[in-house]
Protein backbone atom coordinates (compact mmCIF):
# COMPACT_ATOMS: atom_id res chain seq x y z
CA UNK A 1 0.00 0.00 0.00
CA UNK A 2 1.03 3.62 -0.36
CA UNK A 3 0.40 6.40 2.07
CA UNK A 4 -1.00 9.68 0.85
CA UNK A 5 1.41 12.57 0.63
CA UNK A 6 0.00 14.39 3.65
CA UNK A 7 0.28 11.32 5.85
CA UNK A 8 3.85 10.80 4.78
CA UNK A 9 4.76 14.44 5.46
CA UNK A 10 3.09 14.21 8.86
CA UNK A 11 5.09 11.12 9.75
CA UNK A 12 8.33 12.79 8.63
CA UNK A 13 7.55 15.73 10.87
CA UNK A 14 6.42 13.70 13.87
CA UNK A 15 9.44 11.40 13.75
CA UNK A 16 11.90 14.24 13.32
CA UNK A 17 10.43 16.25 16.20
CA UNK A 18 10.00 13.23 18.47
CA UNK A 19 13.61 12.23 17.90
CA UNK A 20 14.66 15.56 19.40
CA UNK A 21 12.37 15.96 22.41
CA UNK A 22 12.10 19.46 23.82
CA UNK A 23 14.00 20.93 20.91
CA UNK A 24 12.50 23.45 18.50
CA UNK A 25 13.05 22.19 14.97
CA UNK A 26 12.43 24.51 12.01
CA UNK A 27 9.97 23.10 9.46
CA UNK A 28 12.35 24.18 6.70
CA UNK A 29 14.95 21.77 8.07
CA UNK A 30 12.53 18.85 7.79
CA UNK A 31 11.36 19.91 4.34
CA UNK A 32 14.94 20.13 3.13
CA UNK A 33 15.94 16.77 4.59
CA UNK A 34 13.12 14.97 2.78
CA UNK A 35 13.19 17.11 -0.38
CA UNK A 36 9.59 18.23 0.15
CA UNK A 37 7.83 21.55 -0.28
CA UNK A 38 8.12 23.68 2.88
CA UNK A 39 4.75 25.24 2.09
CA UNK A 40 3.02 21.84 1.87
CA UNK A 41 4.76 20.64 5.02
CA UNK A 42 3.66 23.77 6.91
CA UNK A 43 0.00 22.99 6.15
CA UNK A 44 0.40 19.45 7.43
CA UNK A 45 2.22 20.61 10.56
CA UNK A 46 -0.56 23.02 11.32
CA UNK A 47 -2.96 20.03 11.37
CA UNK A 48 -0.61 18.23 13.74
CA UNK A 49 -0.49 21.30 15.97
CA UNK A 50 -4.29 21.49 15.93
CA UNK A 51 -4.38 17.84 17.06
CA UNK A 52 -1.98 18.60 19.93
CA UNK A 53 0.79 16.40 18.59
CA UNK A 54 3.24 19.25 18.04
CA UNK A 55 3.38 22.88 19.03
CA UNK A 56 4.79 25.72 17.03
CA UNK A 57 6.83 28.61 18.36
CA UNK A 58 7.09 31.62 16.09
CA UNK A 59 9.96 34.03 15.73
CA UNK A 60 13.72 33.81 15.65
CA UNK A 61 14.86 30.42 16.88
CA UNK A 62 11.31 29.15 16.55
CA UNK A 63 10.11 25.92 15.08
CA UNK A 64 8.12 22.87 16.06
CA UNK A 65 8.31 20.77 19.18
CA UNK A 66 6.85 17.30 19.79
CA UNK A 67 4.25 17.45 22.56
CA UNK A 68 2.55 14.05 22.47
CA UNK A 69 3.49 10.88 24.35
CA UNK A 70 5.81 8.96 22.01
CA UNK A 71 5.06 5.70 23.81
CA UNK A 72 1.35 6.06 23.24
CA UNK A 73 0.96 7.91 19.94
CA UNK A 74 0.72 5.39 17.10
CA UNK A 75 1.29 5.72 13.38
CA UNK A 76 -2.44 5.19 12.98
CA UNK A 77 -3.20 8.21 15.19
CA UNK A 78 -1.15 10.38 12.84
CA UNK A 79 -2.27 8.86 9.55
CA UNK A 80 -5.96 9.03 10.47
CA UNK A 81 -5.71 12.80 10.67
CA UNK A 82 -5.09 12.85 6.93
CA UNK A 83 -6.71 9.82 5.38
CA UNK A 84 -9.44 7.34 6.15
CA UNK A 85 -8.20 3.87 6.82
CA UNK A 86 -11.43 2.46 8.14
CA UNK A 87 -12.11 -1.07 7.08
CA UNK A 88 -13.93 -1.23 3.76
CA UNK A 89 -17.58 -1.93 4.48
CA UNK A 90 -18.92 -4.99 2.69
CA UNK A 91 -20.65 -4.04 -0.55
CA UNK A 92 -24.25 -4.05 0.58
CA UNK A 93 -25.99 -1.76 -1.90
CA UNK A 94 -28.70 -3.35 -4.01
CA UNK A 95 -26.61 -3.05 -7.17
CA UNK A 96 -23.69 -4.92 -5.57
CA UNK A 97 -23.10 -8.25 -7.22
CA UNK A 98 -22.03 -11.39 -5.40
CA UNK A 99 -18.52 -10.73 -6.70
CA UNK A 100 -18.62 -7.20 -5.28
CA UNK A 101 -19.66 -8.54 -1.91
CA UNK A 102 -17.02 -11.27 -1.92
CA UNK A 103 -14.34 -8.77 -2.97
CA UNK A 104 -15.55 -6.46 -0.22
CA UNK A 105 -14.81 -9.20 2.29
CA UNK A 106 -11.27 -9.60 0.97
CA UNK A 107 -10.61 -5.86 1.01
CA UNK A 108 -12.03 -5.54 4.52
CA UNK A 109 -9.66 -8.27 5.69
CA UNK A 110 -6.71 -6.38 4.22
CA UNK A 111 -7.89 -3.09 5.73
CA UNK A 112 -8.25 -4.62 9.18
CA UNK A 113 -4.69 -5.90 9.05
CA UNK A 114 -3.45 -2.52 7.87
CA UNK A 115 -5.22 -0.74 10.71
CA UNK A 116 -3.92 -3.22 13.30
CA UNK A 117 -0.37 -2.78 11.99
CA UNK A 118 -0.39 1.02 12.03
CA UNK A 119 -2.26 1.00 15.34
CA UNK A 120 0.34 -1.17 17.06
CA UNK A 121 3.46 0.79 16.14
CA UNK A 122 4.09 3.74 18.40
CA UNK A 123 6.31 6.68 17.58
CA UNK A 124 8.79 5.42 20.21
CA UNK A 125 8.97 2.02 18.51
CA UNK A 126 9.29 3.64 15.11
CA UNK A 127 12.21 5.74 16.35
CA UNK A 128 14.01 2.54 17.37
CA UNK A 129 13.48 1.14 13.87
CA UNK A 130 14.79 4.37 12.38
CA UNK A 131 17.89 4.15 14.57
CA UNK A 132 18.51 0.58 13.47
CA UNK A 133 18.01 1.48 9.83
CA UNK A 134 20.42 4.40 10.20
CA UNK A 135 23.01 2.10 11.77
CA UNK A 136 22.54 -0.45 9.01
CA UNK A 137 21.38 -3.04 11.54
CA UNK A 138 19.02 -5.87 10.60
CA UNK A 139 15.30 -5.21 10.61
CA UNK A 140 13.51 -5.82 13.89
CA UNK A 141 12.76 -9.47 14.31
CA UNK A 142 15.44 -10.53 11.87
CA UNK A 143 17.50 -12.07 14.63
CA UNK A 144 14.65 -14.43 15.42
CA UNK A 145 13.81 -15.40 11.87
CA UNK A 146 13.10 -19.09 11.39
CA UNK A 147 15.84 -21.24 9.94
CA UNK A 148 14.55 -22.50 6.61
CA UNK B 1 8.20 -28.38 42.76
CA UNK B 2 5.28 -26.15 41.73
CA UNK B 3 4.37 -22.60 42.58
CA UNK B 4 3.41 -21.89 46.22
CA UNK B 5 -0.34 -21.41 46.64
CA UNK B 6 0.14 -17.76 47.58
CA UNK B 7 1.96 -17.09 44.29
CA UNK B 8 -0.74 -18.95 42.38
CA UNK B 9 -3.38 -16.73 43.96
CA UNK B 10 -1.40 -13.61 43.03
CA UNK B 11 -1.03 -14.79 39.42
CA UNK B 12 -4.76 -15.51 39.14
CA UNK B 13 -5.54 -12.12 40.69
CA UNK B 14 -3.36 -10.30 38.13
CA UNK B 15 -4.99 -12.16 35.25
CA UNK B 16 -8.45 -11.46 36.62
CA UNK B 17 -7.62 -7.77 37.03
CA UNK B 18 -6.25 -7.55 33.48
CA UNK B 19 -8.83 -9.64 31.61
CA UNK B 20 -11.85 -9.15 33.86
CA UNK B 21 -12.52 -12.88 33.75
CA UNK B 22 -11.75 -15.24 36.65
CA UNK B 23 -10.73 -18.63 35.28
CA UNK B 24 -9.50 -20.69 38.20
CA UNK B 25 -9.90 -24.06 36.46
CA UNK B 26 -7.81 -22.91 33.53
CA UNK B 27 -5.11 -21.59 35.80
CA UNK B 28 -4.86 -24.76 37.85
CA UNK B 29 -4.33 -26.79 34.67
CA UNK B 30 -1.66 -24.25 33.61
CA UNK B 31 0.07 -24.54 36.99
CA UNK B 32 0.13 -28.32 36.64
CA UNK B 33 1.48 -28.17 33.09
CA UNK B 34 3.93 -25.29 33.29
CA UNK B 35 4.49 -24.51 36.93
CA UNK B 36 7.04 -27.23 37.44
CA UNK B 37 10.76 -26.54 37.32
CA UNK B 38 13.15 -28.65 35.28
CA UNK B 39 11.77 -28.59 31.75
CA UNK B 40 13.69 -25.99 29.76
CA UNK B 41 11.12 -26.15 26.98
CA UNK B 42 8.36 -24.93 29.27
CA UNK B 43 8.80 -21.60 30.98
CA UNK B 44 6.56 -20.03 33.57
CA UNK B 45 8.33 -17.03 35.07
CA UNK B 46 7.09 -14.46 37.52
CA UNK B 47 8.33 -10.97 38.26
CA UNK B 48 8.79 -10.59 41.99
CA UNK B 49 8.91 -7.19 43.66
CA UNK B 50 9.85 -7.53 47.34
CA UNK B 51 7.94 -10.78 47.69
CA UNK B 52 4.92 -9.73 45.65
CA UNK B 53 4.16 -11.15 42.22
CA UNK B 54 3.77 -8.20 39.85
CA UNK B 55 3.76 -10.03 36.54
CA UNK B 56 4.27 -13.32 34.78
CA UNK B 57 5.07 -14.84 31.42
CA UNK B 58 4.36 -18.32 30.14
CA UNK B 59 5.95 -19.86 27.08
CA UNK B 60 6.76 -23.15 25.50
CA UNK B 61 9.06 -24.44 22.79
CA UNK B 62 7.00 -26.21 20.14
CA UNK B 63 8.57 -28.29 17.41
CA UNK B 64 7.44 -28.49 13.81
CA UNK B 65 3.93 -27.27 14.36
CA UNK B 66 2.52 -25.46 11.34
CA UNK B 67 5.58 -26.68 9.44
CA UNK B 68 7.78 -24.45 11.55
CA UNK B 69 11.18 -25.37 13.03
CA UNK B 70 11.28 -25.29 16.84
CA UNK B 71 10.14 -21.91 18.07
CA UNK B 72 9.36 -20.33 21.42
CA UNK B 73 5.72 -19.43 21.85
CA UNK B 74 4.82 -16.77 24.37
CA UNK B 75 1.20 -17.43 25.07
CA UNK B 76 0.60 -15.36 28.18
CA UNK B 77 2.21 -12.24 29.61
CA UNK B 78 0.56 -10.00 32.15
CA UNK B 79 1.72 -7.23 34.43
CA UNK B 80 -0.19 -5.99 37.44
CA UNK B 81 -1.76 -2.70 36.29
CA UNK B 82 -0.27 -1.01 39.39
CA UNK B 83 3.24 -2.06 38.35
CA UNK B 84 3.15 -0.93 34.73
CA UNK B 85 5.44 1.56 33.02
CA UNK B 86 8.39 0.24 35.02
CA UNK B 87 9.82 -2.18 32.48
CA UNK B 88 8.40 -5.31 34.12
CA UNK B 89 6.98 -6.64 30.84
CA UNK B 90 10.27 -6.02 29.07
CA UNK B 91 12.18 -7.90 31.77
CA UNK B 92 9.77 -10.82 31.60
CA UNK B 93 9.97 -11.08 27.83
CA UNK B 94 13.76 -10.79 27.91
CA UNK B 95 13.97 -13.53 30.55
CA UNK B 96 11.85 -15.99 28.60
CA UNK B 97 13.65 -15.13 25.38
CA UNK B 98 17.05 -15.83 26.98
CA UNK B 99 15.83 -19.20 28.24
CA UNK B 100 14.58 -20.14 24.80
CA UNK B 101 17.86 -19.05 23.24
CA UNK B 102 19.71 -21.34 25.63
CA UNK B 103 17.87 -24.35 24.23
CA UNK B 104 18.66 -23.31 20.66
CA UNK B 105 15.44 -21.58 19.71
CA UNK B 106 15.84 -18.80 17.15
CA UNK B 107 12.27 -17.62 16.70
CA UNK B 108 10.03 -16.08 19.31
CA UNK B 109 6.37 -16.08 18.43
CA UNK B 110 3.10 -14.96 19.92
CA UNK B 111 -0.45 -14.36 18.78
CA UNK B 112 -2.98 -11.85 20.03
CA UNK B 113 -6.11 -10.02 19.08
CA UNK B 114 -5.72 -7.14 16.68
CA UNK B 115 -8.29 -5.39 18.85
CA UNK B 116 -5.75 -5.13 21.66
CA UNK B 117 -3.49 -2.26 20.55
CA UNK B 118 -1.87 -1.84 23.97
CA UNK B 119 -0.36 -5.31 24.15
CA UNK B 120 0.30 -5.31 20.40
CA UNK B 121 2.27 -2.09 20.89
CA UNK B 122 4.19 -3.71 23.72
CA UNK B 123 5.34 -6.63 21.55
CA UNK B 124 6.15 -4.22 18.72
CA UNK B 125 8.26 -2.13 21.09
CA UNK B 126 10.24 -5.29 21.85
CA UNK B 127 11.13 -5.64 18.18
CA UNK B 128 8.51 -8.17 17.18
CA UNK B 129 7.06 -7.88 13.69
CA UNK B 130 4.42 -9.70 11.67
CA UNK B 131 5.69 -13.21 11.03
CA UNK B 132 5.38 -15.42 8.00
CA UNK B 133 2.50 -17.42 9.48
CA UNK B 134 -1.00 -16.09 8.90
CA UNK B 135 -3.65 -17.12 11.41
CA UNK B 136 -6.94 -18.17 9.85
CA UNK B 137 -10.17 -19.09 11.53
CA UNK B 138 -13.68 -20.22 10.69
CA UNK B 139 -16.84 -19.73 12.67
CA UNK B 140 -18.37 -23.16 13.05
CA UNK B 141 -21.51 -24.60 14.60
CA UNK B 142 -25.04 -23.24 14.14
CA UNK B 143 -24.88 -19.95 12.26
CA UNK B 144 -21.28 -20.56 11.29
CA UNK B 145 -20.03 -19.45 7.91
CA UNK B 146 -19.96 -22.35 5.48
CA UNK B 147 -17.82 -22.15 2.39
Amino acid sequence: MKLQKNSLLALYGVLEFAARPGELVPASEVAEKYGESAHHLAKVLSELAHAGIVESVRGVGGGYRFTANARRLTLLDVIRLFEGLDATPPATSESATAVDRALGQVLAEIDQTTIATFGSITVATMLKWVERAAAGEPEPGARFRAVR
Amino acid sequence: MGWPRSAQAEIIAIDTAVTGIAKRGYWHSIFRRYGVAGDANRQFLVADDAGTVVGFVIGEVRDWEFGSPPCGWVFAIDVDPRARQKGVGTQLLTAVRERFERVGVRTLRTMLSRDNPLILSFFRSQGMTAGHLIPLELEIGPGGLMP
